[in-house]
């Protein structure tokens, strides 16, 4: 098996925050300790609530912020200990699609101009060049070229953000960070883009980190699954495993939290109590035990590392008896 | 395969090619019939000063030693040689407030270029980079402002010495604040955007970033502070000049006639009127069109 295209290593970022003139500062611990790896060609698909630290892993795979700990290695550069020329000529391998097509394409230029934009930065190339290379990539994304000289706000979201995925193949990035891309759009357009993500995989060979909390895109698009809650992964293994036979508590909650059509699958519903803690001040022991319905004191006291339980890593005590619980067809979609 | 992907949603777009901003600017503009007349004054005054020297009927410092105070035309003992009457030695009311809007408007334009140029530096930096540069810049813009705009710029005159050259610089860096607050706000707040983002990611280096991705997202209110700030400019010279720290003698600046004409307040009033009423009409143009602007710039204003 060939090295994978990334691969992080107990990855963990804090911020400081607060810390006024007569306050003393709090550390937010956005993500403590995720490992996986990336290949080409894959989806990993990383699920949870918002403030889960979907998004700071986002920024730190795109190398927007250094990680805290952890190594981090992507097409085998050591991002941690790298200088800033191996950075910079790093930067077009990873690209990213934001969640909001509405703020992340700058109002003031055209499309053309966003599109040239990397290239102008990363590549040398003529004027005629770039030009040619984005009407490329537009053709590709199914914009009509021309559509060249227009500006974002004459565009619909889902418009919007084939220009944005436009702008991220720009450079041929290997690795494409996608934040929530649809979950702005309506949904008659959302399997559009979808799809449309699902082709430029197979045509650029392109590795996905896909964040997401919405469970039927990512039952859609990804290979892979990892749960994240509070800033930890929970649960992580292939998609079919992870949807059939959820292991963790925290995924049964999400999976059963989709809604369904089917009165006598909604009726198996757990519901999940309170609300999510703070990530400044995280409980003691598991993460999850003050939700969780089958939390018992020990998980209040230790908490749970990941371990293999058939097929995937979980990080729970109990992840057998809640394995053993969920009957298959309770969440069949 | 992705060419393949066809969308109905392409429908949405109109066949015929939308307005240009421009365009769409100028009728949001042209709603505002003041800003729209404001921005006429603006013209001709402009135009006045471009073509000084073909329309005055004088030179601004030609004395006539036969007129001493010489009414205007349509009031007793006035004559069409001087439309506008003459001063208290004999030079032609008319010439000096034509070759008058000269200084005024180069008192703007440099003043408000120069703030500008400085407050948007300094404001891009604050915001940029936070902490302790982002402190350091704003406190000293808190004590600038801290001070009556006038009397900073008289002890700024006070120690460049009374020129009129002195006198704008004075005013460029008391007007600088405002640049510079409104520079910081408005990239604070661009800067979290996303578009923000998606350049640092394709690797924008700083400047990039500075100038070309942000800085054009930030610039609606700074062209409308800009126009208001022309106004305010004009006034602060004007004044200086009135109390005889900017433009000398014989000078034909407005603020500077009013000075010298401070004496005939009560027995020939047309020399103290016309310089008053020229900075009037100029100033109140400025502030109509910087009004139109920025509700014509502002999309939260826009129906």
């Amino acid at each position: 098996m060939t090295a994978p295209l990334l691969n992080a290593e107990n990855l963990t970022r804090d911020y400081r925050i607060g810390g006024g003139m007569f306050r003393a500062s709090a550390t937010l611990r956005a993500v403590a300790g995720a490992s996986f790896t990336l290949s080409t060609g894959r989806t990993l698909a990383v699920v949870g609530e918002s403030g889960c630290g979907k998004s700071t892993l986002a920024r730190l795979v795109t190398m927007i912020e250094p990680p805290t700990s952890g190594r981090l290695n992507i097409a085998g550069t050591e991002i941690t200990e790298a200088g800033a020329k191996e950075l910079k000529q790093l930067r077009p391998t990873v690209q990213m699609v934001f969640q909001n097509p509405f703020a992340s394409l700058n109002p003031r230029k055209k499309i053309g101009t966003i599109l040239e934009e990397p290239l102008r930065i990363n590549r040398r190339l003529s004027a005629a060049e770039r030009r040619e290379a984005a009407r490329d990539m537009m053709a590709k994304v199914g914009l009509r070229p021309e559509f060249y000289g227009r500006y974002p706000h004459m565009f619909s979201g889902g418009q919007r953000q084939r220009i944005a995925i436009a702008r991220a193949l720009m450079l041929h990035p290997r690795i494409v960070v996608a934040d929530e891309p649809v979950s702005a759009l309506d949904v008659s357009i959302r399997a559009q883009v979808l799809n449309l993500l699902m082709d430029l995989q197979e045509e650029f060979d392109l590795a996905y980190l896909f964040i997401s909390h919405d469970l039927s895109v990512v039952r859609h698009i990804a290979d892979e699954v990892m749960v994240m809650y509070l800033g930890r992964p929970v649960e992580h293994g292939p998609k079919e495993v992870i949807f059939n036979r959820p292991h963790h508590p925290y995924t049964r909650v999400l999976l059963a939290s989709t809604p369904a059509v089917d009165p006598a699958a909604r009726s198996q519903r757990i519901s999940v109590k309170g609300e999510l803690p703070s990530p400044i001040n995280p409980p003691p022991g598991c993460p999850f035990h003050k939700r969780c319905p089958f939390a018992t004191p020990h998980c209040a006291a230790e908490r749970p590392e990941l371990r293999m339980v058939d097929g995937r890593l979980v990080a729970c005590h109990y992840a057998e008896t809640v394995g053993a619980e969920t009957v298959e067809d309770e969440i069949a979609g | 395969m992705a060419t393949e992907v066809n969308t109905p949603e392409f429908r949405a777009v109109p066949a015929s090619a939308p307005a240009g901003p421009w365009r769409e600017f100028w009728s949001s503009f042209a709603e505002n019939k003041g800003a729209v007349a404001g921005l006429a004054t603006i013209v001709i005054v402009a135009l006045v000063a471009i073509f000084a020297d073909l329309i005055a009927p004088y030179s601004p410092i030609a004395q006539f030693r036969d007129s001493f105070l010489v009414p205007p035309f349509w009031a007793e003992g006035g004559s069409t040689r001087f439309l506008l009457g003459t001063d208290d030695v004999g030079r032609d009311l008319l010439s000096r407030l034509i070759y008058g809007a000269r200084y005024s408007l180069l008192i703007g334009c440099i003043v408000v270029t120069l703030s500008l140029a400085a407050g948007i530096l300094l404001g891009l930096v604050a915001g940029f980079f936070r902490g302790i540069t982002e402190d350091l810049i704003m406190r000293a813009m808190d004590i600038m402002l801290a001070l009556p705009a006038l009397l900073l710029a008289i002890v700024i005159v006070a120690i460049l010495g009374p020129s009129l050259t002195n006198a704008i610089m004075a005013v460029a860096i008391v007007v600088l604040p405002h640049y510079v607050r409104l520079t910081r706000a408005a990239v604070i707040s661009e800067i979290t955007k996303e578009y923000v983002t998606a350049s640092r990611v394709s690797g924008a280096g700083l400047l990039r970033l500075m100038f070309s991705t942000v800085l054009p997202n930030c610039m609606a209110p700074l062209i409308v502070q800009a126009t208001l700030g022309f106004s305010t400019a004009i006034l602060d010279a004007a004044a200086l000049g009135f109390l005889g720290l900017g433009a000398q003698p014989p000078t034909p600046e407005w603020g500077s006639m009013l000075a010298k004409a401070r004496e005939f307040i009560q027995s020939a009033w047309w020399v103290v009127t016309f310089p008053g009423l020229a900075i009037l009409i100029t100033v109140l143009a400025f502030n109509l069109a910087g009004d139109g602007l920025r509700d014509a710039l502002d999309p939260k204003l826009k129906r």
